[in-house]
Parts: structure tokens; sequence; C-alpha cells
């Protein structure tokens, strides 16, 4: 992990102080709602349905064990007990008195943490691969290069009052853990064919309301430049972004609007400026950083072999929630935040602090959020999986779905968030109870289904093989279902795609009757154990259609199509 | 403008100009501040003397052929939140070579002092509700910064001493 030094303690601990005098104004009367809110959203703090909500900021997913427990201790001491992890990798709060914000922050700084731009229209969170460092397929470690970037767009000066929020993501896997086509600014690292590493940049990818597959603006950028290229590019955003409408604000409208060639080569004349400047990073800064992410101390002489000494609850958790390591007689564990009857991605600050105790005692104090909100333990020793395993059973969190059906992404929706037209967290529970059969779930496979309350697309509706959008129809809540959304991940076979919508929307008791009708249809036309995903990719969506509005609506509806 | 604007330093210097926001088309007097299509109308006689604003649209590059000669350029923010008057400046300052005085105009708040003395803005017509009494620490509310910009065009990782090396 990446390890502060004294400016990075400062600028946490300046920011806290500087946040704290803003409420302190805000609470007196002398600083107004209007000029406190973009203050209060440049720290996380977002005024919700019951109370403010706390989003709090882990760069590209990553805690240590002493970050964990914290966050424990603030679930317990100024929240419910619980808290909520994010497609972001961040973690909400969700009952938090505003009053406390300023001792909560004061509270992170003390563990290297902050909230620093987690919300606003501003450079936010870099989120990456949950498996970096340890991935086999893994071409460059994002995490130095995340960490630089995370330090470069904190508080830089030209860039935080943005048209519109402002999201980048990176990788560097064969396989796209991190939806990298789906940001504002996308980062591949890869190496070029004489084996310099560089990045591919992609724009002017986002979900919400325009959902937009990024453009390659950059085939090939020398690793060194990047921060002179997104500056470049969050230069000419700033500049000629819309800011008069808040649906057109993103970088896609704007890379749309001029053309995907045309903003190439804005960002490519103000680049010129700037490459070879003050802002190229020296590679002893990159080793510096880099230093932070060397590999951990790993045994060697394990076996490789998991024995399950034939317990088929464990064989069937191996299968789905233990994943590949680069190291020889280790593992990746997933710690499901999925069982049925919890809200996708929340976790108990008793199951943190256990959580955090397993990262000591299962590995080197390192814990992973994903963006699929599950956490991962990094590198769980193959002849300790199974005590692990026993452990986090009792702690509620080895549920065996990941990657199935019931391994649910959700924003909090209508239950929380003001902003939501519908409820998610029910609609999520409805299905995951209607598909316990865990012999159905691993039969039918891996299948993303993700639900949004909003078109702010939060729970990534759009990218789900499955997605079910919230929507208000004269006042009453209705949801709106996709097929075929792709994230560029492995489950989807590396295909990058918005969702179709299959028709009109439904009341939430329909779904899970709709969920069971798509995947009847699948289970009736695939071949050979093929994948949801895979099934729609070749089918398209007229069979499903069928399946769930009946032939009848199904002939109807092309009729109309012929006729408009 | 007229009446005292903060300086960059942290003092609050005397302001004889005058910000002409909607021009009549009427001869320009030596202080005027003119918006940027006025001022660009003028022949190069009556400019002397004659400031510009540039409004969040605006184009930094019109004003690059007359940055020796003027002695203040003013940006104009209609509202904090519209960020375009950052880019402006640090554009200004880097590629147009403006060393002038540079102010930030219209809703200028204490809490984006920072943000604005980072990029180039050399003085502030902070609102009028704005506590003065709180300005000149605003500045300041960060010891150190990560990023180059036009105050301090050197990032952190190249300001930092070697690893070893004696302190």
């Amino acid at each position: 992990m990446y390890r502060y030094e004294p400016i990075d303690q400062q600028l946490v601990r300046e920011r806290a102080a500087q946040y704290r005098d803003q409420l302190s104004r805000y609470l007196a009367g002398t600083l107004s709602e209007d000029d406190f809110r973009p203050l209060r959203l440049q720290n996380g703090l977002y005024i919700q349905r019951h109370a403010p909500m706390l989003r709090i900021a882990i760069p590209y997913g990553l805690l240590s064990a002493a970050q964990m427990r914290r966050l424990a201790h603030i679930a317990r001491r100024w929240d419910r007990g619980y808290g909520h992890f994010t497609t972001r990798q961040n973690i909400q709060f969700n009952w938090i008195r505003l009053e406390d914000s300023a001792d909560i922050l004061d509270a992170l700084a003390g563990v290297e943490m902050h909230a620093i731009q987690t919300s606003g229209n501003c450079v936010r969170n870099i989120t990456s691969d949950e498996y970096a460092g340890i991935a086999p397929d893994e071409i460059i470690d994002p995490r130095p290069l995340a960490e630089i970037l995370r330090q470069w767009s904190t508080f830089h000066p030209e860039f935080a009052y943005l048209p519109r929020k402002f999201k980048i993501a990176i990788s560097g896997s064969g396989e796209d853990r991190a939806a990298t086509a789906f940001h504002d600014i996308g980062l591949y690292a890869l190496r070029a064919a004489d084996g310099a590493p560089g990045f591919r940049v992609l724009a002017g990818g986002g979900m919400g309301r325009t959902p937009m597959v990024g453009t390659v603006i950059r085939e090939f950028l020398p690793w060194a430049e990047y921060l002179n290229y997104c500056e470049a590019i969050l230069r000419v955003y700033n500049r000629h972004g819309r800011r008069d409408n808040i649906y057109k604000a993103r970088i896609k409208i704007l890379l749309r609007a001029l053309g995907a060639a045309e903003f190439a080569r804005q960002v490519e004349e103000e680049f010129a400026h700037l490459a070879g400047g003050p802002g190229t990073v020296p590679q002893a800064e990159y080793d510096r950083v880099a230093a932070c992410f060397a590999p951990p101390p790993y045994a060697t002489g394990l076996d490789d072999a998991i024995d399950s000494g034939g317990d088929k609850a464990f064989s069937r958790w191996v299968k789905r929630n233990v994943r590949a390591h680069r190291a020889h007689g280790y593992r990746a564990v997933v710690l499901s935040l999925k069982p049925t009857g919890v809200a996708p991605g929340d976790a108990t600050a008793e199951q943190m602090d256990r959580v955090a105790d397993w990262s000591e005692r299962y590995g080197f104090s390192e814990i992973r959020v994903t963006h699929e909100q599950n956490l991962v333990l990094p590198d769980v020793r193959v002849d300790q999986l199974h005590a692990l395993w026993q452990e986090a059973r009792a702690a509620g969190l080895v549920t065996p779905n990941i990657g199935l059906l019931t391994d649910i992404i959700s924003c909090p929706g209508g239950d929380f968030c003001s902003l939501a037209n519908a409820k998610s967290i029910p609609i999520a529970q409805a299905i995951q109870e209607r598909f316990d059969d865990l012999d159905y779930l691993h039969d039918l496979g891996e299948i993303n289904l993700n639900i949004s309350g909003c078109m702010n697309s939060c729970g990534h509706h759009h990218v789900g093989h499955i997605g079910i959008l919230g929507v208000d129809k004269d006042g009453a809540e209705f949801y709106q279902v996709s097929l075929g959304g792709a994230d560029g991940s492995e489950a989807g076979r590396g295909r990058v795609g918005v969702g179709r919508i299959i028709g009109p929307s439904f009341a939430a008791g329909e779904i899970p009757a709709v969920i069971e009708r798509l995947i009847e249809v699948c289970l009736r036309e695939r071949t050979d154990g093929e994948r949801f995903g895979d099934v729609v990719a070749r089918l398209g969506i007229e069979p499903f259609k069928r399946g769930v509005y009946g032939e009848r609506l199904a002939r109807h509806d092309a009729a109309l199509t012929e006729l408009t | 403008m007229s009446g005292r604007v903060l300086l960059a330093g942290g003092g609050w210097g005397d302001d004889a100009t005058r910000l002409v926001r909607a021009h009549d088309g009427a001869p320009p007097a030596v202080g005027d501040v003119l918006p940027l299509p006025a001022f660009l109308a003028l022949d190069d006689e009556a400019r002397v003397g004659v400031s510009v604003w540039l409004a969040p649209a605006d184009d930094p590059a019109q004003v690059a052929p007359f940055v020796d000669r003027l002695p203040l350029i003013a940006v104009d923010f209609p509202s904090f939140r519209d960020g375009r008057g950052y880019s402006t400046a640090a554009l200004l300052r880097t590629r147009y070579g403006f060393r002038g005085d540079l102010r930030a105009i219209g809703d200028v708040l204490i809490d984006q002092l920072f943000y604005l003395r980072r990029v180039g803005f050399t003085s502030f017509a902070l609102r009028g509700d704005q506590d003065r009494r709180l300005a000149a620490a605003a500045l300041h509310t960060f010891s150190d910064v990560y990023q180059g910009s036009v105050d301090q065009p050197l990032p952190h990782f190249r300001r930092r001493r070697p690893a070893g090396a004696p302190t």
C-alpha cells in the first residue's frame, strides 16, 4: 500500500481543518447553503432523504487493516453500525449528523484517509482493478500509476469547478476489470511492441442518462506523459464543456458534439504545450511510489493444490469465491457482501473488524474493495483457505455467489437517496429470495444483474447483462429492464456495450417473475452451458422479449416498429 | 471596481479602475476596464490606459497581442461554480505571457482564494459580503501542493530531496 509521507499527511490534516472552519461558518449562518454546497460535496457530504450521507474515498479500492477498523469505528460511533461499499470502490455512511462530519474527517486523517473529491464537479476517486498486483494476467501494475494520478488530481487548482463530475479509471491487465470504457478518462496500461510501457487513452465514456462507450483518442501514450495528457483533456473540457444544462455537461457530450477526431485534435494541441514539461513524471517518482507496492514476503515452497477434504460447501465456495494468484500457493478470496436479505454492498461494523483481523492473520494487512461491491483478501495461503472459510462463514461472508445472479450490483436507491426515482434494495432482495437455490444459480453460471434507482446509474444498470432501472410513472415506481450490457470484463468475454431496453416497464412486484422468464429463455436456448451474456449476444433480445411479454405482444411490437 | 482589492501577497490595495460591465459605445476613459468585444473594437490609441475583462466563454488568445501593454486583465466569475476562469488565468500566464495584474472579479469568495491564487491571479475583488478578516489566511489554506501550476510550476515530485539526502 501507499505509505503517507509528511506532505500527504499534512494536506489531509489541513483539509480537515479547512472543512471544520467552513462547517462552523455554515452552522453559524455566515456561509450560505448555496456557497457551502460545493464545499461540502467536495468533502463527500450529501444531504439525503433521511440524514446527510458521507462518502469516504478508498483510493483505487485499497484498504489497510487499520483503515478498515477505523471505518468500523465510524460506523459504530457516528452511524448505525454499518456502511455501504459502492461501485466506485468507496464507502458511504447513510446516517451521519452534519455536526459530526468534521470530527469524522479528523478520525479519517488519523489513518491516512479522507473524503476529498468524492463528490462535486471535480476529479473523483481514481478506480482500478481489485486484483492489481496479484492477477496472473497483469501487464502493468496500475496501483503506482493510480496513486501518482491521485496526488496530481488532489486539489488541482484549475479543475475544482468543472462543468460536471469527472471519473478516471486505470487498468493494466488482459481482462479489463475496471470498466475503463465507461469513464470520462479510461487509461488502459499496456506495452508497445518494443516493450515500452504506456497507455491507450479513452475519453468520453460514461453511464448516466446518456450512456456511452469511451472513444480511443490515443492508441499509445508514453507512460511518463499521462499527467500532462490528462491535464490537456481536462483543460479542453473545462473550457468547452457545456454548463447550461446539467444533463449535457459531461465530457461525453462535448466529445460527441465536436466529433472524436476534432476533440482529439484539440487535446493533442493542448498536450503539445505540456509534453516534456514539469508534469512529465520522472522515473525516480515512479520508483518511489512503486516501492510501496512491492510484493509482500510470500512464503515459498507451498503446495498449490487445494484440499477440500470432501466438503461440498467449501468446494463450492472455492469454485465461486476464490481467485487465481500470481504467487505459487496463494489465492485471492472474495468475501461476498451479497447474502440474501442484506442490501448489496452493506457490511456491519463487526464484519469490518473481522475482515481487518483476517487480513492480518491470512495476509499482509491489506483489503480490496471491488466495483461489484464485495471485499477481497488478496493474499491468502492455499493451506489456510479452509480455516478462513470457517471463520468467514460464522460472520456471514461466504455466500458462494460471486459472479452469479444474486451477486447483484445495486445503488442505495430510493430508501436513502434523494435523487432516486425508485427503490433498488427491495428489488435486489426480492430477486435474491426468488433465486436462493444454489444449484440452480451455479447451473445458470455467470451473469451480471445491475440495479439503479435512477438515470444517474450508480448501480451500473447500463452494463448489466440484465439491467434494471427505476423510473417514475405518474408518481409510481416502475422498472425498466435492459439486456446485453457489457463492461469489458471477462464475464462479458471482453465485450463492451450498453444494454438495450426490452420494452414497457414493470411494477416492482413483477420483477422477480420477469427475471425468471428471462432465465427460462436462456436455459432453453443455450448450448453447452453457454453464459447468459453470450446467449444474448448470439440471439439478440427478441427471444427474451417474447419470453417476457408473450408472442402476441412481441409481434404487435414488431408491427409497430415497421410502421414508424 | 473601486474600493479595496485583496492582493495575492495578503495585503490590500486601492483600486482606481472603473469596471464597465456593459459598454455603451462611449469613448473610454483612462482606468476603464472594458468587456472584450468593446476592447477589441478600439484602435490602438484609444486603448492606452484602458484594460479589459474576460467573460467565461472569452478566448484568452484574443488578448495575447496586447499582454505587454496591459497593466491589468480582469477575469469574471458570474458564479463561483463556473470554473472556466481558472483555465483562462492559467493560459494567460503560461501561454500568452501576461505579467501584469490578473484580477478575479464577480462572484469571488474567500473559499476559492487558494485555487485562484495558484492559477495566477494577483488581485481579488471579493464579493461584498465576504469576511475580509479571513481572506489573507485563505490564500494559504494548504502549506504545500502536489501538482504544478502558475504559482509553483514544479510538481512536488520535482522538489523532493533525493532519498537519503541530508536535511
